[in-house]
């Protein structure tokens, strides 16, 4: 799997596969950048159906610009938006 | 409500209290539940109890206390910011499986948190989350117009600075660490304390002033 | 595409701030779903997929913690501590004891 560094940035996939995901809908396909790597984390989406979560998952910290997320975004354009992303949800641009 | 709790558990077939009806299917269920985990030895009315006391027992008051702390205490900040786990320990706290991360408000960038998928909240160091946290209005707009659903909570953050909000999705448990009022340089850690709201370590307002 | 859970962004109307003071079901609840997961017997993340499978009409008229319960019903009888028979026995012995209270 990919490593993300801090400052890298990073697009979010937009795929909708079925099942427990921890991606929301309204980050995917959004560009951001990595702000943190927190450590290695079980898989939620294997947790979900009683699986040990293995291999486990780096947790990066995201940030986008609200803008970026919402286009009709109407507070100001320095305002930001940090959400934790598992590295399988990410692609390095 | 001591009394009610014990009454309750104690007599784990005692109807619900006057004061509460039992309406829907899933209240009867959530109690069927109970009954059978009780019957069949997997749960003890004990536990409950004990697992209720250990709820009740955790406030925002335990949040205030370490942020009047971080604001006493620059070593102690600097440990909170940079591993808010093992920093809350200090405390007796005790995240379990999650992870806590503290964010420090400044002159420059002002911290929110929310849980759009469900109601991740940092329970260990604030008790349970309050009924708007985990209501859909809070969860849907806090990320797309954070700006206006402060507003409506009375707070409104100046355009100049950054409006930072943290959707916590994963493992990690957020706490806004606010910014110490002005003029409370002579109040003690205590005193600090008592202007520390649990809105204000959501990050939806700001600590009383002093 | 979107799961009945996945709200961020969506319209929605204004924020009802008022407290609201947790009723003793909902306590027992939250200590039932607690005590489980101490117990190896219950999973935040499966009670999450439980939660996100109940549909889109049962998951926006429940409560929160009547969400809660229908998952925990469903992973308990999953993992088999009881049968859905056991569960609705139960429940019809909890009503004739309630009575006129009771749904």
């Amino acid at each position: 799997m990919t490593q993300f560094n801090p400052g890298d940035r990073v697009r979010v996939r937009e795929d909708f596969p079925p099942g427990h995901i921890r991606t929301p809908v309204y980050v995917r396909g959004k560009t951001g950048v990595v702000k943190r790597k927190f450590g290695v984390f079980p898989n939620p989406e294997l947790l979900a159906i009683g699986r040990d979560g293995m291999p486990a998952k780096a947790l990066y910290e995201v940030r986008f610009r609200q803008k970026d997320l919402w286009p009709d975004y109407s507070g100001s354009g320095a305002d930001t938006l940090d959400i934790d992303i598992y590295e399988h949800w990410l692609a390095k641009l | 409500m001591q009394e009610h709790t014990h009454s309750h558990d104690e007599m784990p077939h005692a109807p619900p209290a006057q004061d509460e009806k039992i309406h829907s299917y899933y209240q009867v269920l959530g109690l069927a539940l109970k009954e059978l985990l009780i019957e069949k030895k997997i749960i003890t009315p004990a536990e409950i109890r004990q697992a209720i006391e250990f709820r009740d027992s955790i406030t925002p008051a335990t949040g205030a206390k370490i942020v009047a702390r971080a604001w006493t205490d620059h070593a102690y900040k600097q440990r909170l910011l940079a591993n808010g786990t093992e920093a809350i320990k200090e405390f007796g706290l005790d995240m379990g499986a999650t992870e806590l991360v503290v964010v420090e408000n400044t002159p420059a960038v002002h911290h929110v948190i929310v849980c759009t998928l469900c109601s991740c909240y940092p329970r260990a160091v604030l008790g349970l989350p309050p009924s708007w946290y985990k209501s859909r209005e809070y969860r849907a707009r806090a990320v797309r117009e954070p700006r206006a659903v402060l507003r409506e909570f009375g707070t409104v953050i100046p355009e100049s600075v950054e409006l930072r909000v943290h959707d916590s999705t994963a493992d990690m448990r957020y706490l806004v660490l606010p910014m110490r009022p002005e003029g409370t340089g002579k109040l003690t850690e205590q005193q600090l304390a008592a202007l520390v709201t649990r809105d204000s370590m959501i990050g939806v307002s700001l600590p009383k002033s002093a | 595409m979107r799961g009945p859970h996945d709200l961020g962004g969506l319209p929605a109307g204004p924020v009802d701030t008022s407290p609201h003071d947790m009723t003793f079901w909902e306590k027992q609840i939250d200590a039932l779903n607690a005590l489980l997961s101490q117990k190896g017997l219950r999973r935040v993340d499966e009670n999450r997929r439980y939660i996100e499978t109940l549909g889109h009409d049962a998951y926006n008229s429940l409560s929160y913690y009547e969400r809660w319960t229908a998952a925990l019903a469903r992973q308990l009888i999953d993992k088999g501590v009881f049968t859905q028979d056991e569960v609705d026995a139960k429940v019809a012995e909890i009503r004739a004891r309630l009575g006129g209270d009771a749904a």
